[in-house]
């Protein structure tokens, strides 16, 4: 009777899709049971599931071996996978919130960005980061926080932030199978807030391509992540006035697709950058300095960022939603360089 | 028994001898052999054909004592103050110089030495030698893994963590804190409030050991029942080999600004080679031929060791971007055609 239950809900669900971190949660069992040598572990992740429940029911399926509980240490997660992986494991580590990386970026800038380099690839880590980012669901302090910028600068470290669950299976399966370290930021906004067909078993989308989510001619609208939604909702909006916009979903940040970029921004001759993290320093201006060093002959407008304010992200249920970018104001950067 | 010692400074045997003859002869020669490259290193820092270095005077039987416990399947972690440890665990010589004179083939060794390379960043290196550890169990490849830190890397956040990480995992490590006294200008007693450092495995649910770090045979010994210890599945152990560090923190330290020379010029009666010289000749199992003979081997192997270090060929401009991934990214790539042509 409850076994019957239980197949009747995940019928159900594969007809009406999974979310994003139903497909997390696939694509970590997925990997578990295709190679041995893969771990899975950090705070909360065995017995309990972690705390958005992506490890769930994985303990259960591949035992306390392989997938554990660690102490609350993030420097000491981050440290075990490093030394796991220099004994020829393939550690997946989850990190509860990109905010609480900061512990650990002496390992990530020390260690996990240099090993193969300082041994002329004598070692490499086959490491993956999860991590879930960003803001829009009002979290406590700490827990929206967008540190990719951050990331992106270490050299010798991958960073992929998917947007869909389709996407998200097929990235994080992807970066699983890559030889060097991969941070995976997955935007907490998305977690629930969509479903989608997700195929079964394993399948990857390449690291390293930005994906055209959406064609247009007017304006390039860059984005990743819990952005994505928020300009393909922009660029719906201009498109009932006639303006198509073209978004882009850049996907892997390291390393950058630039080729895709520059092919459309030198067709629109417009762009626009669209992150969550305070804008000075973010990886939008990476983004802009890129076009402005291989496109600046196509630009008719400025290069515009819409991004988090120069403060902390602010963790007031009142104010979180005058901080993270929103149609409004990315459809307000598009009117300014429309109109130039 | 609070501090573990069978020998002392004067090179008596305390109690009875736990080794044969023929095993102290071997680590006699390992820290004949330790102090040789030491001294070399220094002539040659100074030459200019290496670049800066950390010598390590005084310290080779804590170095040399607890990494002649290895078996060689067994993986080392050192600091970048452990190449006596890591001379004996079999690093080859030439490649040390090479990663002394700062040349980027320093640490591409060959595959079956398990040493990883010496770790800068203080403490970094303990959790990274609980996951080696753990892989091992992981693999049922039954490795132990050794890890060397310093009496300042105690009070390191990444020590307290990879401590407690071995406790709650068991891990098959052994952690050696060479308490050598100082962290460059600061001493001990003022690194710390409890200065027997050894005291803290209780807090973290591990034995914990004291020994006389210029003491070879406590050292082995003691590291050697750790060894067999995690070998068991029994867990980590923390050793404290309290030493002496006779010489500077690296070659561009004054030890004059922040210590009195007569405390070093004292210490100096302590230090494990004099204190096994003793030893052998009270058991009249060494003579100066043997003597004679084992600085002319040590010599011609840096001799040898340094014209393989000369003969290693200068890597080009654009290998600098190599490596960074295990294929050229896109931005590799620009940047490897960009110092290519110059």
């Amino acid at each position: 009777m409850k076994a019957e239950a239980v197949g009747i809900r995940q019928a159900g669900e594969a007809a009406r899709g999974v979310t994003m971190v139903q497909a997390i949660n696939d694509a970590l069992g997925v990997a578990l049971a295709r190679d041995d040598r893969t771990l899975l572990f950090g705070e909360d992740v065995g017995h309990m599931g972690g705390v958005f429940r992506a490890s769930d029911g994985l303990q259960e399926r591949f035992g306390t071996d392989r997938v554990f509980d660690t102490p609350l240490a993030e420097a000491g997660i981050m440290g075990l996978a490093i030394g796991l992986a220099l004994g020829g494991m393939r550690p997946l580590a989850e990190v509860q919130f990109a905010g609480f990386l900061y512990p650990a970026l002496d390992q990530v800038m020390s260690h996990l960005g240099r090993y193969r380099h300082r041994t002329r690839g004598r070692f490499s880590l086959p490491v993956v980061v999860r991590a879930a980012y960003g803001g829009g669901v009002h979290t406590p302090e700490q827990h929206a926080d967008s540190p990719e910028g951050v990331l992106a600068s270490v050299p010798g470290v991958k960073v992929v932030i998917p947007s869909s669950p389709e996407r998200a299976k097929g990235l994080l399966l992807a970066a699983i199978d890559d030889p060097d370290p991969v941070f995976f930021l997955e935007a907490i906004k998305l977690y629930r807030s969509q479903r989608e067909a997700v195929p079964e078993g394993h399948y990857t989308h390449p690291l390293g391509r930005a994906r055209v989510v959406r064609e247009g001619d007017a304006v390039t609208l860059v984005c990743y992540g819990g952005m994505v939604e928020v300009c393909s909702k922009a660029a719906e909006v201009a498109a009932r006035e006639g303006v198509e916009l073209e978004v882009i979903d850049l996907e892997t940040l390291v390393p950058l697709d630039e080729a895709t970029l520059l092919e459309s921004v030198k067709r629109t001759g417009r762009m626009v950058v669209v992150y969550e993290a305070p804008r000075s320093g973010g990886f939008g201006a990476e983004v802009v300095a890129r076009m402005a060093e291989e496109a600046i002959y196509y630009l008719e407008a400025p290069l515009l960022r819409v991004a988090g304010w120069d403060a902390p992200y602010p963790p007031y249920t009142s104010l979180e939603h005058h901080y993270r970018p929103d149609a409004r104001r990315v459809l307000e950067a598009v009117r300014k360089v429309l109109s130039t | 028994m609070d501090t573990v010692r069978f020998v002392s400074p004067k090179g008596e045997v305390v109690g009875e001898l736990p080794i044969s003859d023929e095993e102290l002869l071997a680590g006699y020669e390992a820290v004949a052999r330790a102090r040789h490259f030491d001294e070399r290193a220094v002539v040659l820092q100074r030459q200019g054909r290496l670049g800066v270095y950390a010598p390590y005077r005084g310290q080779e039987a804590a170095q040399v004592g607890t990494a002649m416990a290895l078996l060689p399947s067994d993986w080392m972690v050192p600091s970048y103050r452990e190449t006596a440890a890591a001379l004996t665990h079999g690093l080859p010589h030439s490649q040390l110089l090479l990663y002394w004179r700062a040349h980027a083939e320093g640490w591409n060794y060959p595959e079956g030495v398990r040493v990883l390379p010496f770790y800068i960043p203080i403490a970094t290196q303990l959790l990274h030698a609980v996951g080696l550890a753990m892989a091992g169990r992981f693999q049922e490849e039954p490795w132990v893994t050794m890890v060397y830190v310093g009496d300042g890397g105690t009070s390191e956040g990444d020590f307290h963590e990879a401590l407690n990480f071995a406790a709650v995992y068991k891990a098959p490590v052994v952690f050696v804190v060479q308490n050598n006294g100082w962290a460059i200008s600061v001493p001990t007693e003022r690194q710390m409030g409890n200065v027997r450092i050894v005291d803290r495995a209780v807090g973290y649910g591990m034995p914990g050991v004291r020994v006389d770090g210029n003491d070879l045979v406590a050292c082995l010994v003691t590291a050697r029942e750790a060894v067999e210890r995690a070998r068991r599945g029994e867990g980590p152990t923390l050793i404290e080999a309290v030493t002496y560090r006779l010489a500077p923190h690296t070659t561009s330290d004054d030890p004059l600004r922040y210590r009195d020379e007569e405390e070093t010029v004292r210490r100096e009666e302590e230090e494990p080679l004099r204190r096994l010289r003793a030893l052998l000749a009270a058991r009249a199992v060494w003579d100066d031929e043997r003597e004679a003979a084992l600085v002319a081997r040590l010599e011609e192997e840096s001799r040898a060791a340094l014209a393989v270090a000369d003969a290693t060929p200068e890597p080009p401009p654009e290998s600098i971007v190599e490596q960074v991934f295990a294929d050229l990214g896109p931005d590799q790539r620009r940047a490897w055609e960009a110092l290519r042509e110059g």
